[in-house]
């Protein structure tokens, strides 16, 4: 059994306090073993006769042996854990451990995983209320410890590209890096050259093995991209607009020309969806199991995949639809429109839940990087904009591009790629998740062909390019999170695992209407309605159960309970009363004061009268 | 017979018809009516005629064309209406009996009388059947009143057609208002004309008289002929002012004065005064009479220092007509003098005028400073006025009148020009607030002239009205023109918030169009320069598009203000119209009902998007979501965010490590099937109890079950 570890330096003394104060709970199937280790309550000698007897009677009954052997010799691992403090611990060959007790953890790792937000100001709590608050933050205090333990077992460590001193990075051409890369990695920089068919558009699935392309006159296919194995090639017969996968590899849905068809990984049609016509873009929506579409004819609709119904259909009134992205943080919808905003759309709202004006042409490509912090735009105006998305929607740096940019796109990692004419142009911050600094391209290159559609590589550094001349697929050191959860989006998952994990997403499935512009609000009271049951108890009842008693003073002894005492107690604290809402009215009156002053300028007229 | 009762029936059609007609041609006279009618006539007689051939005298139906004294009970039928044929008429021989005729003919004027019906019938109403009602429908007529349908005359017809009901209600709010402002400036002038302190009427007078000196003086300067017109007329108005006994010590006040001039010296001084005063006045009434054209010459050109023979040789020069003459070489000096002199009077006669001039105190700010400015400037302008029209003092021949207006418009005139710099400010200020020149100016001050006064005024209140309105917006406006108005064309006047909205646009603009370096890409896109194929022309001309004309910004904004107007809490109104006014179409409740019912909702939290000139954020409520949100609060906690506070830490094993998440999602209570859970003891809680209490509780405890047990046993047994 493992111990927790436990904070040396971090945790404050009351924490201490707290642990120290408890107990671990006694389980009743095992009380006598309990009972003697915890040597807190020793009992009368006559009781723990009785259950040294009982004891002795239990083996026979149980089946289990390791309770019976742990019951056996409770003392051994016991003993090291009633020696709390003394100094060094010995091991059994007597070596001393030269750091002992737990690993310490550094703040900041830890402070990444705090989730509690202590900038907000509490009302006065009530003794009971505090504890409850002080649980509540030792126990997240515990978690981020160890969460950030943890994060020892992430391994892999990003790649990066850097120039010998000085040399702009951006120099540095595919060749090159492929030239310097192992063989594994060289041979993930392919070109396939396919004139055919026209743009491609492209998608990688969640665990970023396989790549799904369709290109505009009707060709599709899926293959597993790393070991180039093609698991299916079709021609629908029709123009490809879009293409994506849905929550695993085995299904994919084509936006066609008329309608949107779902496949499956034989390139067998498994659906046609009639109520989704002339759609323009796709977005899956992962943890939803969302399909949102966005039409030609302006809708903007969601269809659950897992069910195959449309659990909303929304008129966005701004034309044709075809810039569309999604938050991978709050699973937001974003669309650009060619008056210049983009606006926010979630399936529970019929209007936009924001609209962010962003540019003076119509906006050409939105992308929001996987924090959900920044937004990056593109217009008509040959701007590219990044914004920020905590709240302030206001942009964060700006940049005129020679050629405004057709496509954006985030990687995992917050790495900004933008596709202009047929160049890629590649910005990077200075850590995971920064804001992409427009200064100076992190990386460019030249296609073959017009840029149609890019899509960063889940969980690999490599940027899959769909333009006019095919897919290429490129090396962008840095682009991809280094470490996958293996329970989540493995990408070495067998098929047993798969469905495994499909199963557990269908249970773990996100209701629609939960998409919100901050998640996180769920976990917060819903005032409103909390309000109105009070209002309602209230009136229900004919007076407020919470509401503070009158005070009535205690009767006292020896003649000081006369009525005039108590009169005069009574209306002691009646005043103290009255004078604490004096002093806060008087506090809030100034800033009343400065509020009213603004307005009253220009006095009203005694003619105003006539004015119509 | 049967021809006849055709012929009946189509007299009574065209009868009726007639009678129908009268209402609508009632301006036509009588004798054209009967013009028109005379072709009928005859063929009616021919018809009755004809129908007499039988030899029996039918009664004839009452047939009238012209309104006539005698009217018969009898019209008043239905026969006349002639549209029913009776059945009897048809049916029966042509000849009939003559024993029953009477009988049958009673029966006929007993059936045909209808009973009268309430309310009474059309045509009934319009028959005039007594005198009496005869005269009121002639004045009905005459007067274009409507007979049957009282609802509107034509001229209210006219009118209301002419106008509809807002305008009506904007005229009338126009007219208010003007009245309004006239009555203050009245009550002011009132006030001002009570004033009884002879100081300030001295010094009142003073400085019009200097103030009217000077303008002389440059009006002389600017335009010497205009000035010498004017004296002209100035010395036309001063004749009949002489001409009237004024100054002759004869009033009330002179007389009172007399008595006291005994004993008083200030009363004797003013006698004395008065007295100086109407010697001069006689003295030049005896100059004229003496000699016309040597007139007051004498006793001015004294005091002006001014030798007699300069004039006299300058008329000699001038030629033959000496009263050109004199007025040549006389205005200047003649003007010097006359307006000191004549400056006392106007006060009294002026009220009219400084009614409407003098401006009330108790206005608004924004129209007082407005107002003082073109007080002064009227002041001067009625110095000047008041130089000549010294005529006015006794305005009583319509002759004396017209020339007293023309005085007074010639002397507006002159002022304006003069002080046209100033006078504009005030007067062109509406015109200039909105086309920023002056060119309008002169055009102006004609139409000003033209008017009569009292007509003038008005509008200039109005204009006052309209100057303090455009003062307000003029103000911020003019700060920020500078920076806005090049830059934003869409900045337009007019919205009242516009400050606000103003400091926003800016945001925005700035916002929008801030040039942002541009990125060097090592790599430029070749097809800039390479291929300019269609796509990049597709391209390039959709940019042209979305530069061309949409105003990206202006709409947003619009949008924007939608989407607040659209979340703002509505006040509830509770006015029910037409309770306790006059309610209709078209008419609204009073603004002071409306106010009483309105029920204000309170203001809810700011907009989040307040501060982001670029962000329209919805702030309806997701009820999708808020049933998935908790709406009770646990026990120990009184504010929500306590409870939020402990709620934070996600506890899925998707945010945990696999221990921490087992750690906080262990049940409280764990068990184990297979095991029994024995009651709980005081040593399983953490009590340290002494072996004694324990001891007693095992002793109890055997005792109570004893004695429960012998209950239960007892109430066995019973049953």
């Amino acid at each position: 059994m493992e111990t927790f570890p436990k904070p040396s330096r971090d945790v404050p003394p009351k924490k201490n306090r707290l642990q120290a104060k408890k107990k671990k709970p006694r389980r009743y199937w095992e009380e006598e073993t309990t009972l003697t280790a915890a040597g807190a309550s020793p009992g009368p000698p006559g009781n723990k006769k009785r259950n040294r007897e009982l004891r002795h009677q239990r083996p026979k009954n149980t089946n289990n042996p390791k309770k019976s052997r742990f019951s056996r010799k409770p003392q051994l691992p016991k003993k090291p854990r009633e020696r709390r403090n003394p100094g060094p611990q010995r091991s059994l060959s007597g070596a001393q451990d030269p750091f002992p007790g737990p690993a310490p953890v550094p703040v900041e790792v830890a402070q990444k995983f705090c989730r509690i937000d202590k900038s907000k100001k509490l009302p006065h709590s009530k003794s009971k209320t505090r504890t409850r608050l002080e649980v509540a933050e030792a126990e997240e205090q515990e978690i981020s410890i160890k969460a950030a333990r943890s994060e020892l077992l992430l391994a892999e460590e990003p790649g990066f590209l850097e120039g010998e001193d000085g040399e702009d990075t951006a120099k540095i051409r595919q060749v090159d890096i492929v030239e310097a890369v192992d063989i594994a990695s060289a041979a993930k920089h392919f070109d396939l050259n396919l004139r055919q068919f026209g743009p491609y558009r492209l998608n990688y699935s969640r665990t970023g093995r396989h790549l799904a392309f369709g290109g505009r006159r009707g060709h599709v296919a899926t293959l597993d991209w790393v070991t180039k194995r093609l698991m299916c090639e079709i021609n629908v017969m029709e123009a490809v607009r879009d293409i994506r996968f849905l929550h695993s590899e085995a299904l994919f849905a084509v936006a066609q020309n008329r309608w949107l068809h779902i496949y499956d990984n034989q390139g067998i049609e498994l659906h046609c969806i009639r109520r989704c016509d002339r759609v323009m873009r796709l977005e899956f929506l992962p943890f939803h199991f969302l399909l949102a579409t966005a039409s030609e004819t302006g809708f903007l609709t969601y269809l659950d995949v897992s069910v195959g119904k449309i659990v909303a259909a929304l008129n966005a009134r701004a034309g044709r639809l075809d810039v569309m992205t999604k938050n991978p943080y709050n699973a937001v919808i974003h669309l650009g429109h060619s008056n210049g905003t983009v606006s926010l759309w979630s399936p529970a709202m019929k209007e936009p839940l924001a609209k962010i004006l962003c540019h003076r042409g119509g906006v050409r490509a939105v992308a929001v990087d996987s924090t959900g912090t920044y937004m990056a735009t593109s217009g008509l105006d040959h701007q590219l904009k990044i914004f920020d998305l905590r709240g302030t929607f206001q942009p964060l740096s700006a940049r005129t591009l020679p050629q405004g940019a057709g496509h954006l796109v985030f990687s995992q990692r917050g790495l900004l790629a933008a596709g202009m004419g047929d160049v890629v142009n590649i910005w990077a911050g200075q850590g995971k998740a920064s804001l992409p600094s427009l200064e100076q391209p992190y990386l460019t290159h030249r296609l073959s062909g017009h840029v149609h559609g890019l899509h960063f590589c889940p969980f690999e550094d490599v940027l899959g390019v769909g333009h006019t001349g095919g897919i290429t697929s490129m090396l962008v050191p840095g682009a991809a999170e280094p470490n996958f959860d293996g329970l989540e989006s493995n990408p070495y998952r067998s098929q047993k695992q798969r469905q495994e994990w499909e199963v557990k997403a269908l249970l773990e499935k996100v209701p629609a209407e939960l998409i919100c512009l901050d998640p996180r609000a769920l976990a917060e009271v819903d005032v409103i309605s909390l309000e109105q049951e009070k209002k309602e108890r209230i009136e229900r009842l004919g007076y407020d159960p919470e509401a503070k008693a009158p005070f009535q003073p205690k009767p006292k002894q020896k003649g000081r309970s006369s009525t005039a005492s108590l009169v005069k107690r009574k209306r002691k604290v009646m005043d103290e009363e009255h004078r604490d809402k004096v002093r806060q009215s008087l506090e809030q009156q100034p800033q009343k004061q400065e509020k009213k002053a603004k307005p009253t300028r220009a006095r009203p007229s005694a003619l105003d009268r006539f004015l119509r | 017979m049967s021809a006849a009762g055709v012929a009946e029936s189509l007299l009574a059609l065209s009868q009726q018809e007639e009678l129908e007609d009268l209402p609508k041609d009632y301006p036509l006279s009588p004798s054209e009516d009967e013009g028109d009618i005379d072709g009928e006539r005859k063929h009616q007689k021919l018809l009755e005629a004809i129908s007499s051939l039988d030899g029996k005298n039918r009664w004839k139906l009452a047939e009238r064309s012209e309104a006539s004294l005698k009217v018969s009970e009898f019209n008043v039928t239905s026969e006349g209406s002639g549209e029913k044929l009776v059945l009897s008429d048809l049916l029966g021989p042509v000849k009939t009996s003559s024993s029953l005729a009477a009988v049958k003919k009673q029966l006929n004027r007993v059936k045909s009388k209808k009973t009268v019906e309430l309310p009474l019938n059309k045509e009934e109403v319009e028959r005039a059947r007594t005198p009496l009602e005869q005269e009121v429908f002639n004045l009905l007529h005459k007067n274009k009143q409507p007979v049957t349908d009282p609802l509107l005359t034509p001229v209210e017809k006219a009118s209301l057609k002419a106008m509809s009901l807002e305008e009506a209600k904007m005229r009338r709010a126009e007219l208010q208002r003007a009245r309004a402002l006239q009555s203050y400036y009245e009550a002011r002038a009132r006030r001002e004309k009570k004033i009884k302190s002879k100081k300030y009427r001295k010094v009142l007078k003073k400085g019009k008289a200097k103030k009217a000196l000077k303008e002389f003086e440059k009006l002389q300067k600017e335009n010497p002929t205009a000035a010498l017109e004017e004296l002209e007329k100035i010395e036309k108005a001063r004749m009949m002012e002489r001409m009237s006994l004024k100054h002759q010590n004869s009033g009330k006040w002179a007389k009172s004065k007399a008595i006291m001039a005994k004993y008083d010296l200030e009363a004797r001084q003013a006698m004395q005064e008065q007295l100086a005063r109407n010697k001069e006045l006689t003295q030049k009434l005896q100059a004229a009479s003496e000699s016309e054209e040597e007139e007051g010459d004498v006793e001015e050109e004294g005091e002006l220092l001014v030798p007699d023979a300069v004039n006299e040789i300058q008329m000699d020069a001038d030629g033959p007509n000496p009263w050109m003459l004199r007025n040549h070489s006389s205005g200047t000096k003649e003007a010097k003098i006359q307006d000191p002199e004549q400056l006392p009077e106007p006060v009294a006669h002026e009220t009219p005028e400084s009614e409407e001039e003098e401006r009330p105190g108790a206005e608004e700010e924004i129209l007082l400073n407005e107002f003082k400015e073109r007080r002064s400037l009227r002041k001067k302008a009625k110095l000047n006025q008041d130089t000549k029209p010294v005529s006015g003092q006794e305005p009583k021949d319509s002759s004396s009148q017209e020339v007293l207006s023309e005085l007074r418009a010639l002397s507006q005139k002159l002022n304006k020009e003069n002080q046209s710099g100033k006078q504009k400010v005030s007067s062109a200020r509406t015109v200039r607030a909105v086309q920023r020149e002056d060119p309008t100016e002169e055009e102006e001050e004609p139409l000003l002239l033209q008017r009569p006064e009292r007509a003038q005024t008005v509008e200039d209140l109005e204009e006052l009205g309209k100057e303090g309105c455009f003062q307000n917006k003029e103000v911020p406006r003019s700060v920020l023109e500078g920076q806005q108005l090049e830059r934003n064309p869409n900045n337009h006047p007019g919205a009242p918030k516009e400050k606000k909205k103003k400091e926003q646009m800016i945001d925005l603009q700035n916002l929008l169009t801030t040039k942002s370096p541009s990125v060097k890409s090592l790599a430029v896109p070749m097809t800039i320069e390479e291929l300019e194929d269609e796509e990049e022309r597709d391209q390039k001309r959709m940019i042209k598009e979305a530069f061309a004309g949409d105003d990206v910004i202006r709409d947003f904004l619009k949008e924007k203000r939608e989407a607040v107007e659209a979340s703002k809490p509505k006040d509830v109104d509770l006015t029910l119209p037409g309770w306790g006014e006059w309610g209709g179409v078209g008419l609204k409740p009073s603004a002071k009902k409306r106010r009483r019912f309105l029920i204000k909702t309170p203001e809810g939290p700011p907009r989040k998007d307040k501060n982001l000139p670029n962000v329209i954020i919805n702030e309806k409520r997701n009820v999708h979501a808020a049933a998935h949100q908790v709406r009770v609060l646990p026990y120990p906690f009184t504010h929500h965010q306590q409870f939020e506070r402990t709620i934070q830490t996600p506890i899925g094993s998707t945010w945990n490590t696999q221990r921490a998440f087992q750690k906080l999602t262990t049940p409280k209570v764990v068990t184990k099937p297979g095991h029994i859970i024995k009651p709980i003891k005081a040593e399983d809680v953490g009590y340290r109890s002494s072996s004694r209490s324990d001891l007693s509780v095992v002793q109890r405890n055997p005792k109570q079950l004893t004695v429960r047990h012998k209950k239960q046993l007892k109430k066995n047994s019973v049953d």
